[in-house]
């Protein structure tokens, strides 16, 4: 994608160009081959108001730095690569615009996983989180020839969980998780949610056994971070709070 | 430090169509998936609309009609088996799926659900027909989440954040294993194997308007073609009609599905005059190009009469919050456009390659006029060519491709690991692609990868898009040939080990230029227009001539050489494409 973006030395007086706007791009950075320590780097972009903040960071990187580390891939919030700690709040790079931010971005990586370079996070211990609750249709009854019946009503209980791209802004914005990296975190309970829900799963009782140990959804203090964070929208305080009751309640 | 790894099979790709043949792989020998993304980044996740399959859940339908319009659809380039093949086992491999835990959107009597798509039709073309199943618009999201909890359930070993540098290939042509980068440490990694699956994807990034993801560039397509394996059809590069303006971020054709329609910039719906009968549901080639000719003759929007119109707004906003709630986002969030109020301003962009790896209806990689099999090798999805898509993809064909496809690359590829012994391989395997790395980190002043980028994307957006010439792109050849000689004096600030995405980027690059040769080189030759491939030189499609595949190949001296292979006919005819 062509980008408006330019990056001015800064020594450079910015130009006043029609419809541009000039955002201050500062980043903490991290890299273990150079320095234990982090430190900040700002740079001065001029950019259209509606560029994506993740093509204002490859501007950087393609004519200034090419040391500046992310990930990103899709450039348009269905990937999950560039969650990034933006102006304070958990957010994609690339939902992000500029002038939602000017005049001044400060970036930081995620936290509460550890950082590797940059904006680079391990997202290991995140994905074994994930992978702890059996995120995956467990139905032994057999098969049927075609497919399993379910009412509309009933895909919809789980619709809004089924929406996650597990970029990891919930889990790192919830402060139960930055205490504790035992707790499984918010996003591994939208995916058991997934399927505790799901009228044609039969492992919901596994699963909230899972999750009623002491790592599991009860650490949860309802702080609702993980639902202001989420870039898909879904409802994850609510969520969590359905597993916590179905645990309860032995209902689901 | 180079680590070796010994594995029956290597897919490199976490997609859909790798996580589908490494499904298949795993339970029968021992399998190592490499991606160079999470896999559930994959760019499969965005795909929007649907899946085709003729359930006849909502109305009657077969899987006969829909390889009929899939052979139409493609501009009667496709091979007609490999067509024939895919719809009839389209039917299991969706309620497969589903039995995997997909969550299709429903009918009323709990059956999946289906909607209409872009030149997917009842009996060969009467109206439009319900093939789609779908999950809201986010459909691709959904299968490849499904496909990677079943590589979790089944405990699939991964190498995540791993690049693709080169093939290992022995001597007599046998596929040996590959060698890959890790992101992490920078270390190289033979990983020897008895069959290698090359699920990749796309290249869309070597265009300056693309739904594609940054990390589409290409890699498998050019890895092999170093290595002596030709590319098919790569002038096949499909432009979606619907893109969002200036960004190319997809608006799925499912909008059109649901009822929204084009306009130009005099609110005409021009598509009744360019296809009466099913109007803004005509292939996307022909609405792509439909859109050039409205701004040609100065029907188009936008600041520089460049754009047309998407039209969802006299829908029912429960439609629109039931079935198409991310596109309605997108439009929202990049353009502050209220789609439920407003027309959204779209442009064509680059999305979908139909042309890659030659394979044949079991993944296996095939060489020349003759079909040759190379051992072991296999491609399946976006980077391979079957060839199901021909000079044209029907929407939601590709997400039936890599299921279909996927998984019958990695039953084949089972097979023959059964068979065969582990071929040795000499040492120092990773030495072509270790100077590669060496001499771009080496070089401490040269050209810069990212300016090389936009001119490559630039130009390519300019000269080799929707509408192409003699002229234009020998232009564009004449450039690719510059951006190379800039290409091999490129140097880079990043010269870590950890991370170096500065490095795998500018490697990236290196693939797009490949890509674009052989892009380029297909569309020169191919003096015809057929589907996405539209020579205003030659605006008339060319049986007599042309009815068959491109191959190219890379010359150990850096030359092209254009070799031809005939299309496999069936039982349709080649008749003039009307809608």
């Amino acid at each position: 994608m062509a980008t408006a973006a330019q990056v001015l030395d800064a020594s450079e007086r910015p130009v006043q160009v029609h419809g541009q706007i000039q955002l201050a791009v500062r980043v903490r950075r991290f890299n273990p081959e150079i320095s234990d320590e982090s430190w900040w780097d700002e740079w001065t972009v001029r950019c259209d108001p509606l560029e994506r903040l993740v093509e204002v960071l490859h501007q950087i990187k393609w004519h200034h730095d090419g040391t500046l580390t992310f990930r990103r891939s899709c450039a348009h919030g269905i990937c999950g690569s560039d969650a990034m700690l933006i102006n304070g709040r958990n957010q994609l790079a690339c939902k992000v615009l500029a002038q939602d931010v000017a005049p001044r971005a400060t970036i930081e990586p995620i936290r509460g996983l550890a950082v590797l370079k940059d904006l680079v996070v391990d997202m290991d211990p995140f994905m074994d989180d994930y992978r702890s609750i059996l995120p995956y249709l467990i139905n032994d009854s057999g098969e049927p020839d075609k497919e399993r019946r379910q009412s509309p009503e009933d895909r919809h209980r789980y619709d809004d969980t089924t929406k996650c791209i597990l970029c990891a802004a919930c889990t790192t914005s919830c402060p139960v998780f930055w205490g504790d990296g035992d707790y499984v975190g918010p996003a591994a309970i939208v995916n058991a949610h997934r399927f505790i829900f799901d009228s044609r799963d039969e492992a919901g009782r596994e699963r909230m056994k899972i999750l009623s140990e002491k790592t599991g959804v009860f650490r949860c203090r309802t702080t609702f971070n993980c639902t202001d964070a989420c870039p898909r929208g879904i409802e994850v305080t609510k969520a969590i709070q359905e597993v916590k009751r179905a645990i309860l309640f032995e209902r689901f | 430090m180079t680590t070796t790894h010994t594995y029956d099979a290597v897919v490199v790709g976490g997609g859909g169509a790798g996580l589908r043949a490494a499904i298949e792989l795993s339970e029968r020998c021992r399998t190592i998936v490499i991606s160079k993304l999470y896999p559930t980044r994959s760019h499969t996740g965005a795909a929007q609309g649907g899946v085709c399959a003729a359930l006849g859940n909502v109305e009657e339908d077969s899987p006969e009609w829909h390889a009929f319009d899939t052979v139409k659809g493609g501009d009667y380039l496709v091979d007609q088996p490999a067509a024939q093949l895919m719809t009839e086992e389209a039917v299991e491999a969706i309620y497969q799926l589903e039995r995997w835990g997909l969550p299709f959107n429903r009918t009323p009597d709990g059956r999946i659900d289906q909607r209409r798509f872009g030149g997917h039709t009842r009996n060969h073309g009467e109206a439009p027909v319900r093939r789609a199943c779908y999950a809201a618009d986010r459909t691709g999201h959904m299968i490849l989440q499904t496909l990677y909890q079943q590589c979790v359930k089944r405990d699939v070993r991964f190498l995540n954040e791993f690049y693709c540098l080169d093939l290992i290939r022995t001597d007599d042509g046998s596929t040996a294993g590959i060698v890959a980068y890790e992101l992490a440490t920078g270390e190289l990694h033979v990983i020897r194997a008895k069959a290698v699956v090359f699920a990749t994807g796309g290249y869309g990034r070597m265009f300056r308007v693309t739904s594609n993801a940054h990390a589409l560039t290409g890699d498998g397509p050019a890895v092999v073609w170093r290595r002596g394996i030709p590319l098919e059809d790569m002038e096949m590069f499909q432009f979606h009609p619907t893109g969002l303006a200036r960004l190319g971020v997809l608006l799925s054709e499912a909008a059109r599905g649901e009822g929204g329609i084009v306009l130009n910039s005099e609110g005409e719906r021009f598509m009744e005059r360019y296809a009466p009968t099913i109007k803004d549901l005509a292939p996307r080639d022909m609405v792509s190009r439909a859109i050039y000719q409205e701004i040609k003759e100065g029907r188009g929007g936008g600041p520089n009469g460049d754009w047309a119109y998407l039209d969802i707004s006299h829908l029912d906003p429960e439609v629109i919050e039931e079935k198409l709630p991310d596109i309605t986002e997108f439009a929202r969030i990049y353009l502050k456009v209220e789609p439920t109020k407003e027309p959204v301003p779209i442009q064509p962009t680059a999305h979908y390659a139909m042309g890659g790896i030659p394979t044949d209806t079991d993944g296996r990689v095939v060489v020349g006029e003759d079909e040759t099999v190379v051992p072991g090798l296999y491609a399946a999805g976006e980077c391979a060519c079957v060839s199901v898509h021909g000079a044209n993809r029907l929407g939601t064909n590709s997400l039936l491709d890599l299921v279909v496809f996927g998984r019958r690359a990695g039953d084949d590829a089972a097979r023959y690991v059964a068979e065969t012994s582990l071929p040795s391989i000499e040492r120092g395997a990773e030495a072509q692609a270790l100077a590669q790395l060496n001499a771009i980190l080496h070089r401490t002043t040269g050209d810069n990868a990212g300016d090389i980028r936009k001119e490559l994307q630039d130009t390519m957006f300019e000269l080799a898009f929707v509408v192409r010439s003699e002229e234009s792109l020998s232009k564009m050849q004449q450039i690719l040939g510059g951006l190379r000689e800039r290409y091999e004096r490129v140097a880079i600030t990043d010269k870590g080990a950890a991370y170096n995405t500065d490095l795998m980027e500018t490697v990236e690059l290196g693939f797009l230029l490949d890509c674009a040769d052989a892009l380029v080189a297909g569309a020169l030759i191919r003096t015809e227009s057929r589907g996405a491939h539209y020579r205003e030189d030659h605006p008339l499609r060319d049986d007599a001539n042309w009815l068959k595949h491109t191959l190219a190949y890379r010359e150990p001296d850096g030359t092209i050489r254009m070799d031809f292979k005939p299309v496999k006919m069936g039982p349709y005819t080649p008749m003039e494409r009307k809608y």
